[in-house]
């Protein structure tokens, strides 16, 4: 039989094509096998709680925002329209719209909670990222990588939390070398950023730089996955709030009341 | 025939230096730009997009809009839109270049765009929008390059075109349907959180571009041999009709949602962009002009006597184009973002340097438009 280009491009592409399938086939397969053989040990669901009486209490301390701040290079920058934060104060009423109403406890009316990113369940900022700059980790934290970041700004869109902060301006004019904590990436203009819950703490077993500052124990840091978590002993304890339930983002950040 | 848009009469070289000129203006800002950051911009923390972001979603709708003359004359043989099919692919060529250009303005990291294809995220709308617009891009250059030689050629076009021609009718569909999913899917943006936001673009696309179309017909045929004649212009008046008339509706339903409802969170956003609601006042004369133009527009469009008459229905275009560009290239985006996630009010004023840019990267659309509708005359002439 005389083998024509056509027919040999054909017989090229079935051959390939199941090679390939097999290949496919045989990796699921072995994947799903070994998996099986493996129990995996559960990863922790990193959360945190914000005794939001114990914050009101302690006034205008801002601790925790100084402490996060400084550990991370956070430029600090007086136009609230650019300014960068990745911890910061929200009056009861902006943090929780669906909760405040007329007759609003006078112990809450008006006053100020810690907010910060919720490291959702669910997060959209994730979901809508074009780069995989912005990404869930294992344990729950929202990753974000301000180096692969191309500045597009639709997690800010998506965010229903104003979580996400970008940074208009070189943040090096503001904050400058010899201010920074070397033991933390700065960051070049043009990109976003947010909280980490500290991750790198996290996996060395430390509290986050914020818990750690606050001095009133307001905030509670630990593992959803661990019944004698001390986060988890908070929640069982006390009435929880979460910010926007209803979106279906499943913030990792609980109030309690 | 890329040379025949190198030879032309003086007043063509004026209006290339002229656009030449204007779009190095906008470059000049852009590296202005590229060195301060963002900061140039009118934008914040709670308004995180404006005109850049408004402006490559209105020109996606342009670019889109070339299916309203390719469909009837492709799929349904419809010979009128013979002449100006190919104005139709090249103005969406024009736009698609214009679009990318205002999503390389807006970027804090232009340089890293390419992360975009490195790290495909197929969950991600935007990543989408950037395959089907390239796409879109590489579609119409082909059909336009191959049907214009082969006229020059006097054949008919080669037997390739025909599928991807085909091909090119839902492709457009899908970059302004892509376009809306970037908004119509993000928790808590009631303004854009709506089933019908594709269908609404898709409207307003369909009306405003085809005025579009009709002006620059206008414009071919007061300063060219060409002559595309009454009929097209005809058919594309009954297309900006129901178009448009269209868009009002959906607009209308949005409104009855917000409104009747009662949700505070739906109206919000509706209220302080068209009424300045909850203190929003930055958008109210943007869209009472939009609302004037639009009123305006109706009243001829819908008024067969006014429609056919050509003065009148050149007013209508402009009226049509103006509360388009108004309603969704300038309001849409920034207003979507009110109110902020915590509740305030976002302000949002372009700046100079936005400004600036925005008009150099439509002049440098018009230059690249103005060199194929030149390469199409010439050919035309030829023949």
């Amino acid at each position: 039989m005389e083998l024509n280009r056509r027919d040999l491009l054909r017989r090229a592409f079935r051959t390939g094509l199941a090679l390939f399938g097999s290949a496919a086939a045989f990796d699921v397969v072995r994947g799903d096998l070994l998996a099986a053989g493996v129990p995996k040990a559960a990863a922790p669901r990193r959360a945190m709680a914000v005794d939001i009486a114990r914050c009101i209490a302690a006034g205008d301390c801002r601790e925790c925002i100084t402490a996060c701040h400084k550990g991370h290079n956070v430029p600090s920058i007086a136009d609230t329209k650019r300014e960068i934060k990745w911890i910061w104060k929200e009056t009861f009423e902006r943090a929780f719209p669906d909760e405040a109403h007329e007759f609003t406890r006078q112990d809450l009316k008006g006053k100020e909670v810690m907010t910060l990113c919720n490291h959702c369940e669910n997060p959209p900022c994730v979901r809508v990222c074009p780069t995989g700059a912005t990404w869930k980790r294992e344990d729950g934290i929202v990753m974000m990588d301000m180096h692969r970041c191309i500045g597009c700004r639709y997690c800010m869109a998506a965010c229903p939390y104003g979580s996400r902060s970008f940074n208009w301006s070189d943040p090096a004019r503001v904050l400058p070398v010899k201010a920074a904590n070397p033991g933390y990436p700065r960051r070049t203009k043009g990109v976003v950023e947010k909280c980490s819950f500290c991750d790198e703490l996290a996996d060395t077993g430390k509290l986050p730089l914020c818990v750690t500052a606050c001095k009133t124990g307001a905030l509670i840091f630990g593992d959803l996955n661990d019944a004698g978590s001390d986060v988890r002993k908070a929640l069982a304890g006390r009435y929880a709030l979460r910010r926007k339930p209803s979106l279906g983002t499943g913030p990792s950040v609980f109030y309690l009341v | 025939m890329l040379e025949k848009a190198l030879s032309g009469s003086r007043l063509y070289w004026s209006w290339m230096l002229l656009l030449a000129l204007a779009a190095a203006v906008g470059f000049a800002f852009y590296l202005l730009q590229v060195r301060d950051g963002l900061v140039v911009t009118g934008m914040g923390r709670d308004t995180s997009w404006g005109l850049y972001i408004g402006q490559f979603t209105f020109f996606v709708g342009v670019a889109a809009s070339a299916v309203t003359v390719v469909l009837p004359y492709y799929l349904h043989d419809h010979r009128v839109f013979g002449p100006i099919t190919i104005l139709g692919e090249f103005l969406a060529i024009s736009s698609v270049i214009m679009c990318l250009a205002f999503i390389f303005a807006d970027m804090g990291q232009p340089f890293r765009i390419l992360n975009v294809f490195l790290y495909p995220s197929p969950k991600s709308p935007m990543f989408w929008d950037t395959v089907v617009l390239s796409g879109y891009l590489a579609l119409n250059l082909l059909i336009g390059w191959a049907t214009l030689g082969a006229e020059r050629k006097r054949m008919p076009p080669p037997r390739w075109v025909k599928p991807l021609i085909y091909i090119s009718i839902p492709w457009a569909i899908s970059i302004h349907t892509v376009t809306a999913f970037i908004y119509a899917g993000l928790p808590d943006r009631h303004l854009w959180l709506s089933a019908i936001t594709a269908v609404r673009f898709l409207a307003s696309a369909f009306a405003s571009g085809p005025a579009l179309l009709l002006l620059l017909c206008a414009a071919v045929e007061r300063f060219t041999s060409f002559r595309p004649g009454r009929e097209p212009r005809a058919a594309l008046s009954l297309i900006i009709a129901y178009a448009f008339t269209a868009h009002v509706f959906f607009l209308i339903l949005e409104f009855f949602t917000a409104y009747y409802s009662g949700i505070p969170a739906y109206r919000h956003s509706l209220g302080s962009l068209f009424f300045g609601a909850d203190g929003g006042a930055g958008f109210m004369p943007v869209m009472a002009l939009s609302a004037a133009c639009g009123a305006g527009a109706l009243v001829i469009l819908l008024m067969p006597r006014l429609r056919k008459n050509n003065g009148a229905m050149m007013a209508a275009a402009v009226l049509v184009f103006a509360s388009i560009l108004l309603e969704k290239g300038i309001g849409f985006v920034p207003a979507g973002f009110n109110p902020s996630p915590a509740g305030a009010l976002a302000e949002y004023v372009p700046t100079l340097p936005e400004l600036a840019i925005t008009a150099g990267i439509w002049a440098a659309g018009l230059l690249v438009l103005s060199a194929l509708f030149k390469i199409t005359v010439s050919v035309r002439e030829e023949a």
